[in-house]
């Protein structure tokens, strides 16, 4: 077997050196009912490279590549253009197969690329500090109302109408298994202003995003002072995380805690995840955040290098008390996210957030001019929500026949949410003229 | 004025109805470098052995408990820029916070110096 | 003849200095690299992107005012800056990597070639179903390998890693216990002193309170402790249990242990962080387990990656199957692979959803590239070899370093710093294995052995590699009790010398800041 290097020879010489006289001596302690005597039963034996790769490449081969062609699906997940060298640098033995950074003399490459990522992270939300990652931008929403919850020692928690559900879903359950309150505002397409009404005096937090699920962007300044008013935080999400180059980020509009998705930058779809959750707040909140964190020191010569640091609030420490119980994050999905964000650098995410906006009002434009459709999001980033003549789920599976993925349906997410007709659409750099001109044509034929 | 100390390593310096309290030289020691503490807020009443504050090390954090019942008339918020105090001066300049006992009948449950320094010993 | 006297000398000239001190910090072929903010600009870039044709924004006014500010640098020196740094990293790849309970094992290539395929590594979680059969059929796949290899009826797929596994073990045990009418009542769980920091945070992320257990003095939950925990037991939930344990161990008792929680009213979460030490050998369900999170990262071999991404699928029992979080996976009887998204229907007693989306697809390709690699023969050789090279570990040590606890140990040796003279500690002897060229092992866990030191060597090291391995930690553990002041200093030939953590903490720096800014914050 190709990766098991002990020979027989090696084998019975090592047993010969423990004293032992069998693997099996090592198993006497496990209780006999459940020591298995064969192999398991119903999986097949071990095979080469060739046979292992033409089963995979079976299943890859019934799937639909987002590049196979016309592609407009979004709702918390983007296609976006990776540079090669992305891919390169992550798959750098050095990079991906290392452990976190616990002995931080022979993991300077690992701590300096986290300080690296938290540093853009801090920038591109326009928040103080960030940390190292976390598992994506739903579990970073969770952790942030759980966050916010320990701040001001409240039990509210208030989240908008159009928070993306999966991430309400997430906030919802671990809340709730902490005895906090969730109360969630209708849903609405334009519905994080309500926000603004919403906090009392035992709100912890109230939760907004933006661009949200149907794709409005939101200032949430005014939700953010009402919410201070009343002592409760405010805490800004968002999902597409190249709208930062454009759109106003979370400090900009005062957000005590911001909270996102970072796949965009750096990581493909890969079918929902790995994905890397970004997290971030002001300076004073640091010490309730989770999740690692790196911070500059210096050695014993007094040359500058990097720790992991502040991790009494972890769960190895502090155990029972600790912030969250996470542990292994998105280390390599992060690395991903800052070569990409180092490539672009500031001016470039700028120009890629330009053409992802210019793509989406070209789409909007083109969709809008169909007889029937009628466009409702009223401010958008790279993502609008319209409305079809006859029922979504039937729209998109035409749609499919004609070779172009046309979108989401609101009530895949919002089942209850009588939006049977509303389709999500998303357009990146990636959206070509073309596949803008396929996408009417097809519309055309159905309403 | 006269210092108790606690089995979980705080000492008071109480005069009159109020009390300074703190941790122990020795408790210092054994936290290593601390790095940083944790304080209540001026006005924060607390029972006797309640946690009132925290005092971290790189690699543990200690909840520090209340010797007596009281509620918080002044913090050392100086321990927020200058943690390292804990390590130079526990039983003095690095005190935590200031106390108004509720009640002083309390302190008979508490250790002199000569019966800490015995506990410590036996440690 | 003739003398050809021009050229260059052949042979090394001998010249002693005790240290170089270079101009640009760099040392051979260890390149100093400062930050990518110091050597790029904001006007820098790699990508060459189309410019905007300046469409009517429909933003309304919602647009960033400040710069991010962040530098970029081209491809030529984005490349050299991050494999620059790649070079100050230790690695799997590099030698032995014998972190305890972290299961440092070989991560194959293919896995990471298979996982690239446009049809899995290039698909969207919301696109129609019917677009995405094979992703399903995948993952259908995967599930059935974990639910065989580990004798359970069911698992849930979409757990982030190993503690968001915990996590989806211990919602479900909550939410059996609410649909019994017990959820406001029985809050108590039992956590052995030994476990993983995660299991008590976990714990009480769901609202639980831990209760600590204590260990005997052969490494195994204290069995008249727990039976003195249990006197009381309306109100326990569970217990959180690893096993194999902290210490390498497999607990003799688990069936007990499981009887008497059963017996209880409670649940039982194994911690399955160590499966990679019995898969193929042990089924958990034989053992009584409700709930065990699995580590593919670490029993199934994909890669860390500096600290993820994980992915922790977690197989349940039939009592706390139906409580599973959505979304998972079922096939219909004309063979149509449907996600079942939503708390109703199949899912109607489900406690929730955890996450966007359907779990770690990137690892789930690689963790069935690695189990189609090995099948159920290989897996099984996997444990044998994993526990075998522990051993061969231990036998080696033993006499030079103290165990922990006697007999053999399963997939990882554990020793105390019993045997080091006054003055020299754990951590000492782990930064000296770095200049020997080792990532040190783990060191001050399990908490329950006074200067824990804990070696996993993995299965896919070599006899050769481990007596290197061992040779190198003889001489250290030597000078260990001996007292060998030098070792305080070590390590002597890493990138970075020992690094001052305290300062780090007393006041924080989490990210750079412009010079020019700094200054002026300061003053």
């Amino acid at each position: 077997m190709r990766y098991l290097p002990l020979t027989p020879n090696d084998r019975a010489s090592m047993l010969a050196t423990i004293g032992a006289a069998s693997a099996e001596d090592f198993y006497t302690d496990v209780p006999e009912a459940g020591r298995l005597k064969a192999k398991i039963a119903g999986l097949p034996d071990h095979q080469g490279e060739l046979a292992v790769e033409r089963h995979m490449t079976k299943l890859a081969a019934k799937n639909r590549a987002a590049s196979a062609g016309p592609f407009f699906v979004g709702a918390g997940a983007y296609q976006h253009h990776v540079p090669a060298s992305v891919d390169m640098i992550i798959q750098r033995s050095e990079f991906l197969t290392t452990y976190t950074p616990y002995q931080p003399e022979i993991a300077q490459g690992t701590l300096q690329t986290m300080f690296e990522f938290q540093t853009q992270v801090a920038a591109l939300t326009a928040m103080d500090v960030a940390n190292a990652s976390m598992y994506d931008g739903s579990t970073a929403c969770a952790e942030a109302a759980l966050m916010a919850a320990r701040v001001t020692k409240r039990k509210k928690v208030i989240l908008s109408g159009g928070l993306h559900p999966h991430y309400a879903a997430a906030t919802r359950l671990l809340c709730e298994a902490q005895g906090l309150t969730v109360v969630h505002l209708p849903i609405s397409i334009d519905g994080e202003g309500a926000l603004a009404g919403a906090a009392d005096g035992e709100t912890a937090c109230v939760i907004g995003q933006s661009p949200n699920v149907f794709g409005t962007v939101t200032d949430l300044s005014g939700v953010a002072n009402a919410a201070h008013e009343k002592g409760a935080l405010l805490v800004s999400v968002f999902t597409e995380v190249v709208s930062l180059g454009l759109v106003t980020p979370p400090g900009e509009m005062g957000a005590d805690i911001a909270a996102g998705e970072g796949q965009s930058i750096g990581n493909g779809l890969n079918f929902g995840g790995p994905y890397v959750g970004l997290f971030a707040c002001k300076d004073k909140l640091v010490r309730q955040m989770p999740g690692r964190l790196c911070g500059e020191t210096v050695d014993a010569d007094g040359h500058r290098g990097f720790v992991l640091t502040l991790s009494t609030r972890e769960q190895h420490i502090r155990r029972d008390k600790a912030t969250s119980n996470i542990c292994t994050n998105s280390g390599l999905c992060a690395l991903a996210f800052t070569a990409h964000m180092t490539l672009l650098g500031g001016k470039g995410l700028k120009q890629l957030a330009e053409l992802n906006h210019e793509a989406a009002c070209e789409l909007a434009d083109a969709l809008g001019g169909v007889k029937g459709v009628e466009i409702l999001t009223p401010r958008f980033f790279n993502e609008f929500a319209f409305r079809t003549p006859v029922d979504a789920e039937a729209v998109l599976a035409m749609l499919d026949e004609a070779g172009v993925v046309g979108g989401v349906r609101a009530s895949r997410l919002f089942p209850d949410g009588h939006m049977g007709d509303v389709i999500i659409a998303a357009a990146t750099e990636c959206t070509t003229a073309d596949d803008i001109a396929a996408y009417v044509a097809a519309l055309k034929e159905i309403v | 004025m006269t210092t108790y100390y606690t089995k979980d390593h705080e000492w008071i310096r109480v005069e009159g109805d109020t009390g300074t309290v703190g941790i122990t030289t020795y408790a210092a020691g054994q936290l290593g470098d601390v790095v940083y503490v944790e304080l209540p807020e001026s006005g924060a009443k607390f029972a006797r052995g309640d946690d009132f504050a925290v005092v971290e090390s790189v690699k543990a954090a200690s909840d520090v408990y209340a010797p007596v019942s009281g509620s918080v008339l002044e913090v050392n918020a100086a321990l927020t820029d200058a943690p390292e105090t804990v390590n130079a001066a526990a039983e003095g300049e690095a005190w935590f916070v200031r106390l108004k006992l509720s009640d002083a009948s309390e302190l008979s449950g508490l250790m002199d110096e000569a019966a800490y320094a015995a506990f410590c010993e036996g440690h | 003849m003739t003398m050809n006297t021009q050229g260059r000398p052949t042979a090394p000239a001998s010249v002693s200095i005790s240290a170089i001190d270079t101009v640009s910090g760099s040392r051979g072929l260890l390149q100093h690299e400062d930050l990518l903010f110091e050597i790029g600009t904001p006007e820098t870039t790699g990508v060459d992107l189309p410019k905007p044709k300046g469409v009517k924004s429909r933003l309304g006014g919602v647009v960033r005012k400040a710069e991010t500010g962040l530098a970029g640098l081209s491809e030529p020196q984005a490349v050299r800056h991050y494999i620059r740094l790649s070079q100050k990293n230790y690695a799997i790849d590099l030698g032995l990597f014998p972190l305890g309970s972290c299961t440092m094992k070989h991560n194959p290539r293919l896995n990471e070639k298979m996982a690239r395929l446009p049809g899995f590594a290039d698909i969207h979680p919301l696109q129609p179903q019917a677009t995405v059969q094979g992703a399903l059929e995948l993952i259908d796949e995967l599930a059935t390998w974990l639910k065989t290899l580990t004798g359970m009826p069911f698992v849930a797929m979409s757990p982030k890693a190993g503690a968001h596994g915990e996590l989806c073990g211990m919602l479900a045990i909550r939410q059996a216990l609410i649909a019994r009418g017990e959820g406001g009542t029985r809050k108590r769980v039992l956590v052995p002193e030994s476990a993983h920091g995660t299991n008590p945070a976990t714990a009480v992320q769901c609202g639980f309170i831990v209760d600590e257990i204590k260990a005997n003095a052969r490494g195994r939950v204290d069995m008249d402790d727990l039976k003195s925990k249990l006197v009381r037991s309306d109100d326990i939930a569970g217990i959180m249990l690893t096993n194999p344990n902290t210490c390498g161990l497999f607990e003799t008792d688990i069936k007990a242990i499981a009887d008497l929680i059963h017996a209880a009213g409670g649940y039982f979460y194994c911690d399955g962080a160590n499966f990679n030490a019995i898969v193929g050998r042990v089924r958990p369900g034989d053992l009584g387990v409700d709930a065990m999170h699995i580590n593919l990262h670490k029993t199934f071999s994909t890669p860390h990656g500096g600290g993820g991404p994980g992915s922790g699928p977690t197989v349940l029992s039939e009592a706390l199957a139906p409580y599973a979080p959505v979304p998972f996976v079922i096939r219909d009887e004309d063979g149509f692979y449907r996600l079942v998204e939503q708390t109703e229907g199949a899912a109607k007693d489900s406690f929730g959803r955890m996450v966007a989306f359907h779990g770690q697809m990137g690892m789930f390709v690689r963790a069935l590239t690695y189990m189609l690699s090995h099948g159920a023969d290989g897996l099984k050789q996997v444990a044998e070899d994993a526990v075998l090279n522990a051993n061969y570990v231990q036998a080696r040590l033993k006499h030079v370093m103290t165990p922990a606890f006697e007999g053999f140990c399963m997939h990882e040796a554990l020793f105390s710093d019993a045997f080091t003279a006054d003055g020299i500690e754990t951590i000492d002897i782990a930064k000296a294995l770095i200049d020997e060229g080792y990532h040190p092992m783990t060191m001050y866990f399990p908490l329950v052995v006074h200067g824990a030191m804990l070696i996993e060597p993995t299965e896919t090291e070599s006899k050769a590699e481990l007596d290197r391995f061992c040779d190198a930690l003889e001489s250290i553990a030597r000078r260990a009790a001996q007292g060998d002041e030098t070792l305080k200093g070590a390590p002597y030939l890493a990138p970075a010398k020992r690094l001052d953590e305290t300062r780090a903490a007393r006041k924080p720096v989490l990210k750079w800041t412009a010079p020019d800014t700094a200054r002026v914050a300061a003053e």
